[in-house]
């Protein structure tokens, strides 16, 4: 029986989404393994997202501490490397936070490591395989780990989604004894936000994507508010920036940005070649055009064949609930 | 300052369109071209312009085969001073640990006050900085958009983290940091320049130089193997939604879910 | 011969003898103007090497047409006939003023040769000249200062406008006019006065009007007048030459050499260096312009020669749409910095030397602005070339590493793939299965022969859309029974804008490729669809079968009754031709393509008023395609807006470029449904019979 921990991120008191996910990967690596969350952080807000954790997880390993008031991968490292059994898979949700933390620390573990992977296909004695993506997604490959020393293994956030809800009553166990003061020699600043209208499309995992089927400058609200509905990033095409609507950041083509989002919402976009070109990787595109021979459709995973002007309002209502 | 650049040669993604092998071996590589990869092409500009500021050296680096040699002279035609190429056959086969410990040897060799690598690498799992900078002992940020000297004993660091936003952090010398894309602009290697570099020496250093053990390497010591290249089932063209306009939302938004695409 | 007056050299001023003022002027101002000059022509010295003394027939043809009968002039109507009279005035009045300079040491002083009808001829005409110069200087002063034409402004970023300094030369052309009659009528009014002997001044000119104005002055009241007019004709005379090579009106002195000067040939690009040939290159040091040294002689004597009349801008389509770049700044600022570095005052100041352009005077992205379209140097009276420059600008960047991540992509993929998308090279040939199946194309891999290559080009191979136009020429071909074939895998980028995107070493790689696949394909002439490929070629290339574009090709079939179309339908299609850059002002092929269209019965074709010589470019072609320029407007839309506004529905075009260009900008537009763009190759192969 595997030991599996899982880094659960959160923040201002809220648990983040990955939390399941990271539950439900670790049930595909072992369905009987024991899973413990694993908790940092400090403050009042520390006893709520344990409780939130322990109605996934059948245990939870809560650690406060000054030092926890923002998560730095160095203090996190030393922590666990002291705290995890050896022989541990411990997964994390890939992202900036573990992009820091868990390549030093399968070295500090002496365990293997594995980032990004899709999907699990399971456990085989000491055996552990998985599915990753290279080339930004134009391969997938099958991935054979040795966990016999133990496991750091990220996983791509959204693809595990959780079948059912959580239905578990964990223990919250308080480990925040095992924490030193721990001298660093790397110490958080500050985070400075983005800016307005410096956007990052190349980054975003949802883009809802305007072409000229928006009409008009006014239009772009709409794309605005679906966006903002689905928790996306807008983006568009070249006509949309040189009629000026939206700035040159959000374009996506061979003379705008080339992204690789998760989903992909083409509103409006015929699809032309140039467009088509600042789409890479694996997106699940949604196509919505009036012209049913737009060559979007194509590409699009799904396609609708409807006029945009009545459908993003109609869906923006329905996402919002 | 003197700067160790890790780079690496990979099939360049803008310029290929990847193919299995029916076999699932591998990639189609007849038709492939490769160039460095492009993050450490940000993370060598990045070690130009600070050595241009404050003087010292910057040196570029790969674990690889001698047809490496050809990304270390793009990057020292771009302006890096030194090409160090780590070249064995028992490297061949190596996981991002193997790498990252061959790494480590070269880099005891030297005296680098500072270490830049890519973030990531279109082939690879972006681990071979925190794992270096793991064996080595040394701080480490990951996905590095901003660099500014702050004195000889440490640097000011912006880090890409979630929503676009940047986390500033202090981080002590010497250090480790992969570099995110975006973090300047990598100035223009011609034909011309590469030429003007051809005929650089750029010495090579095999396991013995570095004093690694061959079975520390390799693929027999991998833990992490990669079996096979596979593409997944793709449908032929959308799949084109009927029915009203209600009707069509509501399954939208059911495959939405399905995808991650509604949160 | 007697004089009525005191000639003004025998005069004094209270007790000084005029005469020293007679010699000291001209001593004095020649002195000035020879050290100013000096000055002036250390830079050039400094400066690069250029080849201007080849092609010499075509070098006099253009001083001729160009300097002496100011054949550009006219485009601007007004302002064109305004300094025609003011050119041929001061050409005729130069031999009076160097004789009136003359005249005050010496003052029985006659031109050889003008003691006869040639003289009194000339005293004539010289008359009418000073007269209608001084019209056109009014003329000129009102439009300049009260309705001063819209090209004349100084965007507030290039500093301000030379109003001041035109008026003040223009002011003086006036002294120096009326002086001049003033100090003839003067002497004329005197003598008749004294019932002598007189010249005989032109009726109605402007010595004649002082000789009747003043004929009821006392000759002393004369005397003063005489002498007066004489001095300041004299002093302004050399003020205004000392004047010239401070400023824009260094034109007078220039111009003659800057269109002797100037390129004959059409389309091509300069050499990195001149005198450094292609396999010494990679030993040059640097490779083009970074400071202002870098440049040709050739090219600081441009900025010298520019008059600053804005026609270069005012054809500009990158100015026109708002793109950080207007040639007549390039050469305003070229100047002025030409000036600041190398300066006269004060006297004895040293020389600067060595700061970098870009970054300095120039912007990277006013140097990457320009389209090459060459409307610029059409339009330039004086000769001033702007491509080269441009091209040597870019060259220093690429050098530098300089070059914006746009156009980073295309290049390497070029280098390594040999085409700007960076797609497969086998995949070139793949719009061969879109033929129709009674068409073929042989692939000349040296299994097959052929008469003719048809170039493709990256554009046309890889494109969807531009695919069209290959199958179109490859139709067009093979319906005419043509032995021809492609070169397939082989054929790399022409390399067209590589090279005119300063990287030269990449086109120079690319155009070996290219040559070496064209001599082993062994064919004997070439022909393509892209003006693009056409012109590198045509212009770049060297030791190759002679290329034609299908425009050429098809002209010449229907000339010589080979080829024969179909009666157009569709009535209500009104058709006109957009001439890109590449076939019209590079190459001279405006009436080929013109005449392909008028052979097609029932067609209905309308040219734009911007057309052939004065195109408008479409955006630019080749890499400009993946440049991101800040700009207010598409070039594309506003080409489409004048199709529309000469009646036109559908605009033909000759070049897959021009076609990507004006389709997309109708989109833009929202003009769909209401315009379309074809090419050529495509209308002829659907209405051939």
């Amino acid at each position: 029986m595997a030991q599996v921990f899982a880094y659960i991120e959160h923040k201002d008191g809220v648990l983040s989404d990955t939390a399941a996910e990271l539950f439900t990967a670790a049930q595909k690596i072992d369905a009987a393994a024991s899973v413990t969350a694993i908790l940092m952080g400090t403050g009042d807000a520390m006893n709520n997202v344990c409780a939130e954790a322990a109605k996934i997880f059948p245990r939870v390993w809560k650690f406060d501490h000054s030092s926890l008031a923002y998560p730095n991968a160095e203090v996190v490292r030393q922590i666990l490397v002291k705290s995890l059994p050896s022989h541990a898979i411990f997964l994390l949700p890939h992202d900036p936070f573990s992009m820091d933390l868990a390549p030093g620390l399968s070295i500090k573990l002496d365990a293997a490591y594995m980032a990004d992977a899709v999907a699990i296909d399971g456990l085989d004695g000491t055996i552990l395989r998985l599915v990753r993506q290279e080339y930004s997604g134009m391969a997938h490959t099958h991935i054979q780990c040795d966990v016999s020393g133990g496991l750091v293994l990220t996983l791509r956030p959204g693809v595990f989604q959780p079948e059912q809800e959580p239905s578990a009553s964990g223990q919250v166990e308080d480990k925040s004894g095992e924490v030193d003061d721990v001298s660093v020699k790397r110490r958080f600043l500050e985070v400075v936000a983005a800016e307005a209208g410096d956007v990052d499309i190349t980054k975003a995992d949802i883009l809802v994507s305007v072409g000229r089927g928006i009409e008009d400058q006014e239009n772009i609200d709409l794309a605005r508010e679906l966006a903002n509905a689905m928790g996306a990033v807008v983006s568009c095409s070249r006509p949309i920036v040189d009629a000026k609507w939206l700035e040159k950041a959000r374009q996506v083509g061979t003379s705008g940005k080339t992204v690789s989002p998760n989903v992909y919402m083409a509103l409006g976009i015929s699809g032309s070649f140039q467009h088509l070109g600042g789409l890479k990787g694996s997106p699940f595109i949604v196509a919505v055009n009036k012209n049913p021979k737009a060559p979007i459709f194509q590409v699009a995973d799904v396609g609708i064949m409807e006029d945009i002007l009545e459908f993003i309002p109609a869906l923006t209502e329905k996402v919002k609930g | 300052m003197d700067i160790l650049v890790c780079v690496k040669r990979v099939p360049d993604t803008a310029e290929n369109e990847i193919g299995i092998k029916a076999d699932g071996t591998d990639i189609e590589r007849g038709d492939l071209v490769y160039s460095v990869n492009e993050w450490d092409n940000y993370a060598v500009e990045e070690a130009i312009q600070i050595r241009d500021k404050v003087g010292g050296s910057v040196t570029v680096i790969t674990v690889g085969d001698e047809e490496s040699e050809e990304i270390l002279r793009r990057e020292m035609a771009m302006g890096a001073d030194n090409g160090i190429l780590l070249s064995d056959e028992a490297f061949e086969g190596t996981d991002g640990k193997g790498i990252a410990s061959i790494l480590k040897a070269a880099v005891e060799k030297g005296n680098y006050d500072l270490i830049l690598t890519g973030a990531q690498a279109d082939d690879g799992a972006g681990q071979v900085g925190g794992m270096l900078a793991a064996m080595l002992d040394r701080p480490y940020a990951s996905l590095v958009n901003y660099i500014e000297l702050v004195d000889d004993k440490k640097i000011k660091i912006g880090r890409e983290i979630e929503g676009g936003n940047q986390e500033m952090n202090e981080i002590d010398l010497p250090c480790v940091l992969s570099i995110q894309t975006g973090i300047n602009e990598p100035r223009y290697v011609g034909i011309r320049g590469i030429r003007k570099v051809a005929s650089l020496e750029i010495p090579t250093y095999a396991s013995s130089d570095l004093g690694i053990a061959t079975n520390t390497v390799g693929a027999g010591s991998a833990k992490v193997k990669r079996i096979d290249y596979f593409v997944p089932e793709l449908g032929e063209g959308a799949e084109m939604l009927e029915g009203t306009l209600d009707e069509k939302i509501n399954r939208l938004i059911e495959m939405l879910k399905a995808k991650g695409g509604l949160k | 011969m007697e004089f009525a007056l005191i000639p003004p050299g025998k005069t004094f001023l209270f007790f000084i003898p005029n005469i020293i003022f007679s010699i000291a002027i001209p001593v004095l101002g020649i002195a000035i103007f020879l050290y100013f000059i000096f000055i002036r022509a250390t830079p050039l010295l400094k400066a690069a090497p250029d080849m201007r003394w080849n092609n010499l027939p075509e070098r006099i043809r253009q001083f001729f047409t160009m300097w002496l009968f100011q054949i550009r002039q006219p485009r601007y109507m007004f302002a064109g006939v305004l300094h025609i009279l003011l050119f041929a005035g001061f050409l005729i009045l130069s031999i009076r003023s160097t004789e009136m300079v003359i005249l005050g040491v010496f003052p029985k002083f006659v031109i050889p040769g003008f003691n006869s009808l040639l003289g009194t001829l000339y005293y004539l005409l010289k008359d009418y000249a000073s007269t209608w110069v001084l019209i056109v200087v009014v003329v000129a002063m009102i439009r300049r200062g009260i309705f001063t034409p819209d090209r004349y402004a100084v965007p507030s970023k290039y500093g301000k406008a030379h109003t001041g300094e035109a008026l003040f030369v223009l002011a003086m052309i006036g002294v120096l006019m009326i002086t001049e009659s003033l100090f003839d009528g003067s002497l004329v009014s005197a003598q008749e006065q004294k019932a002598m002997h007189t010249e005989l001044l032109a009726p109605l000119s402007l010595s004649w009007f002082w000789s009747k104005v003043l004929i009821g002055t006392s000759v002393s009241t004369l005397q003063g007048l005489h002498t007066i007019a004489y001095y300041i004709h004299d002093l302004t005379f050399f003020t205004f030459l000392c004047f010239l090579p401070l400023g824009k009106h260094f034109h007078v002195i220039t111009s003659a050499f800057n269109v002797f000067f100037m390129r004959t040939r059409r389309g091509n690009i300069k050499p990195v260096r001149y005198g450094v040939s292609d396999e010494k290159l990679d030993d040059l040091e640097s490779f083009g312009v970074k400071r202002l040294e870098d440049f040709t002689w050739k090219h600081i004597l441009d900025f010298y020669s520019c008059a600053d009349c804005g026609r270069c801008s005012d054809n500009c389509p990158a100015n026109t749409v708002g793109r950080p770049l207007s040639p007549r700044f390039i050469s305003i600022k070229g100047r002025d910095l030409t000036f600041r570095n190398y300066p006269i005052f004060p006297i004895g100041a040293p020389f600067k030397q060595g700061e970098n352009l870009i970054g300095g005077i120039f912007e990277e992205n006013e140097i990457w602005s320009c389209t090459t379209c060459g409307a610029c140097e059409q339009e330039c009276p004086l000769g001033i070339e702007y491509i080269d420059k441009i091209v040597d600008l870019r060259r220093g960047m690429v050098d530098e590493g300089v070059v914006p991540q746009s156009l980073q992509k295309p290049l390497s993929a070029i280098e390594k793939r040999g085409n700007p998308w960076g797609k497969l090279e086998k995949k070139r040939v793949e719009w061969t299965n879109l033929l129709p199946e009674d068409v073929h194309v042989k692939v000349l891999d040296g299994k097959h022969q052929a008469e003719i290559l048809y170039f493709v080009d990256s554009i046309t191979s890889f494109d969807d859309r531009m695919q069209a136009i290959g199958c179109a020429t490859a139709t067009i071909l093979s319906h005419m029974g043509e032995n021809f074939g492609i070169l397939g895998v082989a054929e790399k980028d022409s390399g067209h804008e590589v090279r005119r995107f300063g990287e030269e070493m990449l086109f120079q790689d690319l155009r070996s490729q290219n040559t070496e696949a064209i001599l082993k394909s062994g064919i004997s002439r070439i022909i393509t669809s892209d003006p693009h490929a056409f012109n590198a070629l045509k212009n770049d290339y060297e030791n190759i079968p002679p290329v034609e574009h299908i425009s050429q090709y098809l002209a010449r079939k229907i000339r010589d009754g080979q080829l024969k179309m179909k009666r157009l339908v569709n009535g209500n299609r009104i058709y006109t031709y957009h001439d890109p850059c590449y076939l019209g002002r590079h190459n001279g092929l405006y009436d080929e393509p013109r005449a392909v269209l008028d052979a097609i019965p029932g067609i209905k074709r309308v040219d734009m008023i911007r057309c052939r010589d004065r195109s408008f470019c479409c955006g630019g072609g080749g890499l400009m395609l993946f440049y991101e320029p800040e700009e207010e407007q598409r070039m594309g839309v506003l080409r489409v807006q004048m199709a529309v506004e000469a009646g036109a529905n559908v605009i033909v075009t000759a070049c897959p470029f021009c076609l990507v260009n004006i389709e997309d900008a109708i989109k833009v537009a929202g003009m769909e449904g209401q315009v379309e763009a074809i090419d050529l190759a495509e209308l002829i192969a659907q209405y051939m019979e």
